[in-house]
């Protein structure tokens, strides 16, 4: 389905509201100025306005795929020089496959619903559609504004080429080698969770550090629990709202009571369908609007606490490694052979370690104050938006109630 | 205005005119509209015999109730019918001795004497009947209340007790206040009774409420789950509402069964109603043996009335029937909402604990309490949206059933009528026969059959007749309280709704100012 989703003009420069307040930098501005949904494929425009003397052009335009933008990732998390600092997470993949099969289904000509029905599904499905679309996209640029805010990784020279570069990065998706590769890789990850859960007996001395990594496990878990628990609301929310199973089939109903009765009842029924079509967009709004600053939200935080905990995996092993080097430079200087590579060896982990810890305390300490303004600033537009629907929607029964009141002989 | 009034003298008073009625009008706006085909100007003694017959207590008397105070007579009356409106006009014209004459051996106008009240005619123009039922309901002095399920009995005897109180002034009853118990067949029994007596001709008897075995037998295993006390709040109120419309009825009220089944402490056993049976088999076959009949009955309809209600009112089941399907997954729908909302708030709380900082944990908590809060309205929503809503729909369409029963009756009674007349025309066939045969001592008989089958086909007639009458009233009536009942649920659901809606933005107005602290 072609779907091509013009974004507002004038979002340049705006807070991302997940990753908090980002500064409005002039000196390099990424956003996703268009997007189009091509069957299984969503291509992003990338629109870049920099004036820094890297680009060839201050107004740069290109088209990306989601597996360039995992690529993009993958380049930076495997990239050493970056293993002090907390990699954005990349966005996750667009699923369209739920939207895209109710759709299906719906006209596949379910005979039982009425015309008005399947207009109603149909525009709710394609309201779902187009949700699922915007957030996709959101969620490709904050990525890439993460990236273009932060000091470092800015200026990294594959940033610029998937900023630049127009034609087709040639990213193929991940083949089997290399997705077994990632495979091994997270069993190494977990060995790391071993590492960092304190069981091999590594001994950490700052306590920064220590209450970090308390801190990171529970609130990772926590969050990803909250996280599942609020998307089975929203999905809820979906078949009695949302998707409008319920609704849509009533409203219909009491219309088409309201022209059929007795005319005593007709407005009685006439304005509790038009009550329940109001209702089902409001509600709707209501739970999609839930759905971003609440779940979309928690997921945000599920991705970057994970990538937190990567960082801190990432500086243990730095200090193993850095022990393990002192142990060996020990071993060498008692056996007094090979002294001299073992001590360059030593204070290159020395280094490495003590780099990471900085970069690291500094990034955790960002993180944090991300993660409070991202909560504050969403609560806040949760509460207001959930008190925006509740007033119009009693002010809606309110109305209804008075004119069927009045109607009363 | 009322001491000017000699009191009556007794068994011996005429109802004025309802032109006298200043505000005759007023009183009765909303079911004057639905009177388009109402029967211009019936004699008093048209009214259907049956009342007679199955009222052995005798005519019921008005329901104004009066104490001694004979100066007061009308005083009582004017204040009884003037409900809706204080200022309304006494109803009586200032004659001062109103001759009270017994207008028909029925209900409703013969005052009758007690020691303790006197009571005084219905004050209405007989021809107006539609709106004396109206006035029946105005002046309708009667509280049900079904309460306190008790499970009496043990194991697959078991069954559930619910009291039965009644609050009245009518005095058709011994007391003002007066409560029984009953079981479930013992609703269905008086159902029955009722049924047996006044469907064929043509009255719309209430549905019972339905059985359940599935439900009764969870109650019966003792199963104390929330869905096994759902269950018994459901038929409690299910039988609530079915005794309150039973009695709403004006003839059913005055069923000595149905008193009996108000009153009196014990109840014989009725075991009749039971499914498996052999009453209840019975009926089984006999309702198939109607659904045949039904197809095969080709009626004349003389009169386009009837065929229009039918499809009216088959148009209607339909519609209420995919509404009620619709409500019901909502309702589901809306418990699903619930659990999840409930489990998001734990999980929220925790994540709260979890945050090290203070502010922003804080509001996390409050925003797992203010998910709390809303599952518990999602709660309630989901018994309004049930209770109201969707049980009103069901009793509908099992009352719909029974007004399709009772035009089914009709039907049969016209098809009586016609086989009637068949059979007469094949006597006077048989006797004409008889009569060139030169038979005489079978033409006696013959003549004999034929003055009896005459006969017959004038009862068939009047039967017909009469069950068309008694039907055009019924739907008026069944029409008229549909209206209230629906806009009353209607206006009750949507106030539900409201108190929703202002609780949830309380409950926003009070979480903003924390998340807005988080520094």
């Amino acid at each position: 389905m072609e779907e091509p989703l013009e974004m507002p003009p004038g979002e340049e420069g705006k807070p991302c509201p997940l990753s908090g307040e980002l500064p409005a930098d002039p000196s390099l501005q990424v956003e996703i100025s268009d997007a189009v949904s091509e069957r299984d494929k969503v291509k992003f425009t990338v629109q870049t306005k920099s004036s820094l003397p890297h680009f060839t052009r201050p107004v740069l335009s290109v088209v990306r795929q989601h597996e360039e933008f995992v690529w993009l990732h993958d380049t930076f998390s495997e990239n050493d020089e970056y293993a002090g600092i907390i990699i954005p997470p990349a966005p996750p993949r667009p699923d369209f496959e739920a939207s895209r099969e109710k759709l299906q289904r719906l006209g596949e000509g379910n005979s039982t619903l009425t015309r008005e029905e399947f207009a109603k599904m149909k525009q709710e499905l394609e309201g779902e559609y187009l949700a699922i679309f915007k957030k996709t996209v959101a969620m490709h640029e904050v990525f890439l504004q993460r990236l273009a805010a932060h000091p470092v990784l800015r200026r990294d020279h594959n940033f610029y080429v998937f900023l630049e570069y127009d034609q087709d990065l040639s990213v193929r998706g991940k083949n089997r080698k290399e997705l077994l590769g990632g495979f091994f890789r997270n069993i190494v990850k977990s060995a790391d969770e071993v590492l960092i859960t304190g069981v091999s007996g590594l001994k950490e001395v700052d306590e920064f550090f220590e209450h970090e990594r308390t801190f990171l496990l529970e609130y990772h878990t926590r969050v990803r629990d909250t996280c599942l628990k609020a998307d089975r609301v929203m999905r809820s929310h979906k078949s009695t709202w949302g998707l409008a199973e319920d609704y849509i089939p009533i409203s219909v109903a009491l219309g088409s009571l309201g022209t059929q009765e007795v005319r005593q009842l007709q407005m009685s029924f006439l304005k509790l369908a038009e009550l329940f079509e109001w209702l089902r967009k409001l509600e709707g709004r209501a739970a999609s609007d839930e759905d971003l600053k609440l779940s979309d939200l928690l997921k945000y935080y599920m991705r970057d606490s994970q990538a937190a905990k990567d960082l801190l995996y990432r500086r243990l092993r730095a200090l193993a490694d850095y022990e393990n080097a002192n142990k060996a430079l020990d071993r060498a200087r008692m056996r007094n052979k090979e002294v001299k590579p073992a001590e360059a060896h030593q204070q290159l982990c020395c280094q490495r370690f003590e780099r990471l810890s900085a970069s690291a305390k500094q990034e955790l300490t960002d993180f944090k104050s991300r993660r409070i303004s991202a909560f504050r600033k969403n609560l806040i537009e949760l509460a207001e938006l959930e008190l925006k629907h509740a007033k119009a929607s009693s002010l809606l029964l309110r109305n209804t109630l008075i004119a069927l009141k009045g109607d009363d002989a | 205005m009322a001491a000017e009034r000699e009191p009556p003298p007794l068994g011996d008073a005429r109802p004025p005119e309802l032109e006298e009625l200043e505000d005759g009008e007023d009183l009765f706006t909303s079911t004057v509209s639905t009177l388009e085909s109402s029967p211009s100007s019936p004699e008093p003694a048209s009214l259907p015999a049956e009342d007679i017959s199955t009222n052995s207590n005798g005519p019921k008397p008005a329901e104004i109730i009066l104490d001694d105070d004979r100066e007061d007579l009308f005083a009582e009356a004017t204040e009884e019918v003037s409900l809706d409106s204080p200022e309304r006009e006494p109803i009586l014209s200032p004659d001062p001795t109103p001759a009270i004459t017994p207008v028909t051996p029925t209900t409703l106008v013969t005052p009758r004497m007690e020691s303790k009240s006197v009571s005084a005619p219905v004050i209405f123009d007989r021809s107006r009947e539609e709106i004396e039922e109206e006035a029946n309901g105005d002046l309708f002095d009667l509280e049900i209340n079904v309460s306190d399920p008790e499970k009496v009995g043990d194991g697959m005897n078991a069954y559930m007790a619910y009291r039965v109180t009644t609050k009245t002034s009518l005095s058709m009853f011994h007391k003002n206040e007066f409560s029984v118990k009953r079981r479930f067949s013992d609703f269905l029994g008086l159902h029955s009774k009722l049924a047996t007596k006044y469907l064929h001709v043509g009255y719309i008897v209430p549905p019972a409420p339905e059985k359940s075995i599935v439900g009764m037998t969870k109650v019966k295993v003792g199963k104390e789950d929330s869905s096994s006390t759902e269950f018994v709040e459901k038929r409690r109120a299910a039988l609530e509402r079915y005794l309150q419309r039973t009695v709403k009825h004006p003839t059913l009220l005055q069923d000595p069964d149905l008193r009996q089944f108000l009153e009196s402490s014990e109840l014989p056993r009725a075991v009749n109603t039971q499914a498996l049976s052999g009453a209840g088999i019975l009926r089984m076959v006999n309702k198939a043996a109607d659904a045949v009949n039904k197809m095969t009955i080709k009626m004349n309809e003389s009169d386009a009335w009837f065929e229009e209600k039918q499809q009216q009112f088959e148009n209607l089941d339909q519609q209420l029937k995919k509404l009620h399907a619709s409500v019901e997954a909502l309702v589901c729908h809306r418990k699903e909402l619930s659990a999840n909302t409930a489990a998001f708030a734990k999980s929220a709380a925790m994540l709260g604990n979890s945050e090290d900082h203070t502010a922003l944990s804080r509001a996390l908590s409050q925003l797992a309490e203010v998910e709390e809060k809303i599952d518990q309205l999602h709660q309630e929503q989901a018994f309004a949206d049930f209770y109201v809503f969707s049980e009103l729909l069901g009793d509908y369409i099992r009352l719909i059933a029974a007004v399709k029963g009772v035009f089914d009756h009709r039907m049969k009674c016209w098809q009586k009528w016609q086989d009637a007349q068949v059979t007469l025309q094949k006597k006077r066939e048989a006797e004409a026969k008889l009569q060139l045969a030169n038979k005489p001592d079978k033409l006696q008989q013959a003549k004999d059959e034929i003055k009896e089958w005459e006969t017959k086909v004038q009862q068939g007639e009047r039967d017909f007749e009469q069950i068309s009458k008694t039907i055009r009233k019924e739907v008026g009536r069944f029409e008229r309280e549909r209206v209230k009942d629906f806009k009353t649920v209607i206006i009750k659901y949507l106030e539900s709704l409201v108190q929703t809606q202002q609780q949830l933005i309380k409950y926003w107005e009070a979480f903003l100012p924390e998340a807005k602290a988080i520094a």
